[in-house]
């Protein structure tokens, strides 16, 4: 059972990552445009020339 | 590489290129071909099982073309030929476009294709001819493991290359699947793969008993997460909008659904081990871990349902939104099945029997199979430059493709469920009510029945789309290298990438995506690797003599495990019928487990002595003259084939390089203990009247089964006695 106590230390540390790496990508502005990406995929077919 | 015409546009160069089509092609037809023979094997392996009892003249005793060998061979062949295909069709497709470049090589992109290609042609030999690792979906062998391995760094070389060159900014969601699919598939691959060879051809796994156990199914259901999930949703994020003309719902979603997904999949591999001799913590973060996936599943399946909001009225019209439709709802179907599964008191009911064959199929036949019809149906006529030939033809083969579906599956969760409480039943005095486990079986032949016809039905769809595209090629003409123009990235952005730095760094972007996939692996594997306690040893527990070693190949040879459990669970009605519940200090010596997963004919973990020699030879030769309406296939070349003795010496030094206790040089005198042992049995055999040769497979076989479970029972078992006395110099 000593192996529980190892699991939720490390979960613990694991979760704190994850809250950092998620508010460093909240403030560094990855997720500042969530919209012309799922646009952006049309601009390909039909319309070769046009960019 | 590309001729490079540049047209000063302020800053910014316009450059003319083309999109490799042919590769696309070349994926396309070998997704409908393999997809053609993984659905016809399975469809033969499905008529197998009722073949002994309805059909007995057809059971022709051929080992090539046997159960055991041919279901690993269906099931490979449909996740690696057909959904493999399907990836790197869809792939090759969409990166180039949502990148605006050609993939980088051309080169690289003809090595991975046929590489793949050759992969699956040994493939299609080997398993015939039984060459096996006897672990589920990860049968293939080690030269063709490593091939496997070359081909998927290819592959992921020429993916990331592409992104470097790349003239669009931004990754879209859709390639952040085919990355994360890639990294995790080549670390499960490379993992689950560590075995020693004894010949140029043969291997034992690494890992033995529980510990190759956790491996493996950590590898087998993220198989099934990376890659028949992942990268299908990395299709569905790219070819659902295309077909419906739609952006994706919430792109914001999407990226939600991206990490948490990767996150949790890779814990989720326990669930396939509950109630085993998994230690109890490993098998609780499975079922904790499962239960929760039900989140970022449903989260990306409702994503491509609300894609088609306002468009629902072009379902009605267009045949391939049918087929995504479908695909989509069966995604949604099977993983609330899968939590649902993994929750200890539903498994208890449902592993072991047709339930988990059901559940699969859900995924395989209606997300795998209807996904990819549909992106096949949009693509050739694209690449054909053309209209599809025959829409009319292609709503035939929605319909009878999804009415095959439901007959496949709906007669399989009533056999499933059925079976497992017929497995559980006791009378109102405390005995089991079937406990002989043949009756069990035979109750379920009508649905097997049923489900055959569902398959034929699925293929019979298959084989109209098959014509359908022949005809849609044949009316266009192929654009083999598609001319397009694209700016290139101006180079002050490259400089400077602030915001939205992961979505414009794709080596960084695929090291974070491991970061994220490794920790679930790590929290499992480690600690049972590392941790004693883990396995308790048993001292009466002793290595398998060099003869029963021999049989056990012969085991796995045949695939018995793809019917056969080893594994009796800690439950009232288990230990009634087979005996002792498994301890996992009882698989030590397992280089493989053959644990099994699915219990079409009774669990063996305790066969050892349950019956007499003559019982095995005569059951192993005709399954039906010593239980009859067995539907278990006839065995004879086992009977009549010689066992191989010349190898002994190097199997019993690879067993020793992994750690099980032979003593010293007795690789060098292991042949005389196989003799002495194979003339004990062929002598007993002789008493009750069977004359048979001492170096046949059969006596090597049931050496192997007399062995199973014996070791706990505490009698001093004088077939687990190696020769001690025998030392070399």
């Amino acid at each position: 059972m000593s192996i529980i106590i190892l699991l939720i230390l490390a979960s613990l540390f694991v979760a704190l990552i994850f809250l950092v790496l998620f508010l460093w990508a909240v403030n560094t502005g990855q997720f500042k445009d969530t919209f012309t990406p799922s646009i952006r995929i049309f601009k390909d077919d039909n319309n070769k020339n046009i960019i | 590489m590309n001729q490079t015409d540049t047209i000063n546009d302020n800053s910014r160069q316009l450059e003319t290129f083309s999109y490799d089509n042919t590769i696309v092609k070349l994926f396309a037809f070998a997704t409908v071909v393999f997809g053609i023979v993984g659905f016809l094997v399975g469809l033969i392996i499905a008529i197998q099982l009722y073949v002994p009892v309805i059909f007995p003249s057809l059971d022709f005793g051929i080992p090539y073309i046997s159960y055991g060998r041919l279901r690993p061979l269906h099931t490979n062949a449909v996740i690696f030929a057909f959904v493999g295909n399907a990836i790197f069709m869809g792939v090759y497709y969409s990166m180039q476009r949502l990148l605006k470049t050609r993939m980088w090589s051309d080169l690289l992109s003809r090595i991975h294709f046929w590489g793949w290609q050759l992969i699956i042609v040994a493939a299609a030999i080997s398993f015939p001819m039984g060459y096996t690792t006897g672990k589920e979906y990860a049968e293939l062998e080690w030269p063709i493991d490593i091939a496997i391995a070359i081909v998927w760094v290819v592959f992921g070389i020429n993916m990331i290359m592409t992104l470097i060159h790349r003239r669009e900014r931004h990754m879209y969601v859709a390639i952040w699947f085919y990355l994360a699919s890639w990294v995790t598939v080549a670390v499960l691959h490379i993992v689950n793969s560590f075995e020693i060879p004894y010949s140029w051809i043969k291997s034992y796994s690494l890992f033995a008993g529980v510990q190759d156990a956790l491996v493996q199914w950590w590898y087998g259901h993220n198989a099934v997460a990376f890659f028949l999930t992942t990268p299908f949703l990395g299709l569905m994020y790219y070819f659902m909008p295309k077909a419906a003309e739609r952006p994706v719902y919430s792109y914001r979603l999407s990226i939600i659904h991206f990490w948490s997904l990767i996150f949790l999949y890779i814990w989720a591999g326990p669930h396939h081990l509950l109630y085993s001799a998994l230690p109890d913590w490993a098998q609780s973060l499975g079922t904790v871990f499962s239960v929760m996936l039900i989140a970022p599943s449903w989260g990306g399946m409702i994503n491509g349902l609300l894609t088609l909001r306002g468009a629902w009225d072009k379902v009605r019209e267009d045949p391939i939104l049918k087929f995504m439709v479908v695909a989509v709802t069966a995604y949604g179907m099977a993983t609330f099945e899968g939590p649902m599964l993994s929750v200890k008191s539903v498994n208890a009911l449902s592993h072991f029997t047709d339930w988990t064959i059901a559940h699969v199929h859900t995924g395989a036949l209606g997300w795998n199979g209807f996904l990819t019809f549909g992106i096949l149906y949009w693509l050739i006529p694209r690449l054909w430059n053309t209209q599809l030939y025959s829409k009319k033809l292609a709503n035939w083969h929605f319909w009878i493709g999804f009415l095959g579906i439901i007959l496949y599956v709906v007669p399989l969760y009533w056999a499933g469920v059925t079976q497992g409480l017929m497995w559980k039943q006791f009378s109102p005095e405390g005995f089991l009510v079937y406990k002989n486990f043949l009756e069990t079986v035979t109750h379920l032949i009508p649905m097997y029945v049923i489900r055959s016809i569902g398959g034929t039905f699925f293929l019979v769809g298959a084989l109209l789309m098959v014509y359908n595209l022949i005809m849609t090629v044949r009316q266009g003409e192929f654009v083999s290298n598609e001319t397009v123009k694209a700016y290139a990235i101006p180079k002050e952005f490259k400089d400077k990438i602030n915001h939205r730095w992961l979505e414009a760094k794709p080596v960084q972007f695929t090291i974070a995506s491991f970061v994220v996939i490794i920790v679930g692996g790590l929290f499992e594997i480690v600690p049972m690797q590392i941790i004693k306690s883990n396995v308790p040893t048993i001292p009466s527990v002793k290595p398998y003599t060099p003869l029963e070693l021999i049989g056990r190949d012969i085991y796995i040879r045949e695939g018995c495990y793809t019917c056969h459990s080893q594994l009796v669970r800690p439950f009232r009605s288990e230990t009634e019928r087979y005996g002792e519940y498994s301890k996992v200090g009882e698989y030590v010596y397992d280089h493989p487990f053959q644990w099994g997963s699915k219990r079409t004919g009774p669990d063996l973990h305790r066969v050892g002595g349950k019956y007499p020699n003559a019982w095995h030879y005569q059951h192993i030769y005709d399954p039906q003259s010593v239980s009859p309406g067995s539907i278990m296939p006839r065995y004879p070349w086992i009977i009549y084939n010689d066992y191989e003795i010349k190898n002994i010496g190097s199997k019993i030094r690879v067993m020793q390089k992994m750690g099980v206790p032979y003593p010293d040089g007795y690789d060098l005198v292991a042949e005389q203990d196989v003799i002495t042992q194979s003339k004990e049995i062929a002598e007993d055999l002789k008493n009750s009247g069977i004359d048979v040769e001492h170096n046949k497979e059969i006596i090597a076989l049931t050496a192997y089964l007399q062995r199973l479970g014996k070791d706990i029972k505490g009698k001093n078992n004088v077939q687990a006695n190696i020769n001690l006395q025998v030392q070399s110099k």
